[in-house]
């Protein structure tokens, strides 16, 4: 397994540790319930060191990816981030990611951690295809460290460790500058649904901001924070984690990605994509809370009127709604809320209800 | 290791505890050494009372946030009685594992089945062996 820069501590602080597509990662420092609460009332320190960088750089780096992604990068900022997908041929989603723009010729794409090396072969590939000259794709993966610092005292906390003002900082934004005397980017985003950032710095200098932010957090009670309550957080948030509820042959309109798929201008897969949307999806992902008692879980049949119409694709207990709750493939005409569901777990049915997502939304400051 | 095995049960491979009541039942749940593998107990899926089980066939389920292990009947036999208190208050048996947070009784089909299981002194030295 692939070790990040943090392991020793992670170690050291009495993580266990699980092998998450590859890499050795901390599921939980104590339970996977306190470090949820600690992030969405205080903060939490997440080693994201495993998630894939890849640089895009040069003249034709904006035609190079307005080609290879399904959201239109024009009128992007520099300093702005736009979460995109990247679709193949038949409109399936390859990976979810976020686009930096750190100048006109200068782009980072933050990839999920196990699509990290497909992507990269993708966008190379069409590179060449295209015929692109000016325009490097290269893989920072390894010569980046990445921490996210998520919850409402995130900001105070960061400040306290960084010159720059990070207050003005807005969502979705990135800045470059210092964090201690490190060159790093700060964006405002995160995978909790709270308020937060993402931190790059060199690989080499991520345990010395991970020492400063666990030591400057000490009065807000800062605690580091697992896996296992990432997907917890991002749960309730309503966001989607790509191999559950994403794959090479889920559609953008499926999940909840139209929003970032635009069908105006030229990209790979648009064909595909134009097609699914006007013939209409047949099955939807949805939201469910359980109104019977158990917990469903990936992989579970969704029934209604004794036929099979769906399958869970992620399910947990909500530490913050205190109850089961997941998402769900359903076919369309059961995907309005309210609609109930019947959710097998083990040899029995449970009850389930459709409802909005997020589960949960902080308040705004 | 945060508890100690008691002595007065037996103890399975995987984890379960058997208590014997010397009215022909067991009293049985999981160890403070599974529950601590586990943490965040969130829910728990009791058999019915009536329910028959044979030895290290499932007789209940725990959750956690992230996992669903099943739990083994230490012994053959029928389900008397369940907690019915883990229903509303799955976190017992974090607290609690080996009092509180018992699980079911069990009447005996074959007494002589508690000989298949570890007693503390073994169980614990197994622990010892599963940690390493």
């Amino acid at each position: 397994m692939k070790k990040t820069p943090l392991y020793d501590r992670h170690l050291n602080l009495g993580a266990k540790i699980i092998d998450f597509g590859g890499w050795a990662m901390p599921v939980q420092y104590s339970n996977v319930i306190s470090e949820h609460r600690t992030t969405r009332e205080s903060a939490g320190l997440f080693d994201i060191c495993h998630m894939g960088e890849i640089d895009v750089k040069g003249d034709d780096s904006f035609a190079l990816l307005q080609y290879v992604m399904s959201r239109n990068l024009e009128g992007q900022a520099i300093g702005q981030m736009k979460l995109s997908i990247l679709p193949n041929r038949h409109g399936g989603i390859i990976d979810d990611l976020t686009i930096y723009k750190f100048g006109d010729d200068y782009y980072r794409l933050v990839t999920n951690a196990v699509t990290k090396d497909k992507d990269l072969n993708w966008i190379k590939k069409i590179k060449d295809e295209k015929g692109f000259r000016n325009v490097q794709v290269i893989d920072v993966t390894d010569e980046t460290g990445k921490l996210d610092l998520q919850g409402p005292l995130s900001e105070t906390i960061l400040q306290r460790i960084m010159d720059d003002p990070i207050g003005s900082l807005n969502y979705y934004h990135s800045l470059e500058t210092r964090v201690l005397d490190v060159p790093a980017v700060v964006s405002r985003s995160g995978y909790t649904g709270e308020d937060g950032f993402e931190i790059y710095m060199p690989a080499e200098r991520v345990g010395e901001i991970w020492d400063a932010l666990l030591e400057a957090g000490g009065p807000e009670g800062i605690r580091p924070i697992g896996l296992g309550a990432r997907d917890t957080l991002r749960l309730e948030a309503g966001m989607m984690l790509y191999g559950n509820e994403m794959c090479e042959t889920v559609s953008p309109f499926e999940v909840v990605y139209g929003w970032v798929t635009n069908l105006e201008k030229d990209f790979i897969g648009r064909d595909a994509l134009i097609r699914q949307k006007s013939e209409g999806v047949k099955r939807k992902l949805v939201g469910f809370m359980m109104e019977d008692r158990g917990i469903a879980r990936h992989g579970y049949k969704v029934f209604k009127y004794g036929r099979e119409v769906g399958e869970v694709t992620s399910g947990t207990f909500s530490p913050t709604l205190q109850r089961a709750i997941g998402l769900a493939f359903v076919s369309v005409e059961y995907k309005e809320t309210g609609t109930f569901l019947d959710i097998q777990i083990r040899e029995s049915f449970a009850k389930s209800r459709v409802v909005p997502l997020p589960f949960y939304r902080r308040e705004k400051r | 290791m945060a508890k100690e095995n008691p002595a007065d049960r037996r103890y399975s491979k995987e984890h379960e505890w058997a208590k014997d009541n010397g009215d022909g039942t067991v009293t049985m749940g999981i160890t403070d050494y599974a529950q601590e593998m586990l943490t965040d107990i969130v829910f728990v899926e009791l058999p019915a009372p009536g329910k028959k089980v044979k030895q290290m066939e499932t007789v209940a389920v725990v959750e956690s946030v992230k996992s669903v292990s099943d739990v083994y009947s230490p012994v053959s036999g029928e389900v008397t009685e369940v907690n019915q208190v883990l229903e509303s208050q799955p976190e017992l048996i974090n607290q609690d594992a080996f009092g509180k947070g018992w699980i079911a009784k069990i009447k005996m089909d074959d007494p002589a089945e508690l000989n298949n299981l570890l007693d503390a002194k073994e169980y614990t030295a197994f622990l010892k062996e599963v940690a390493h």
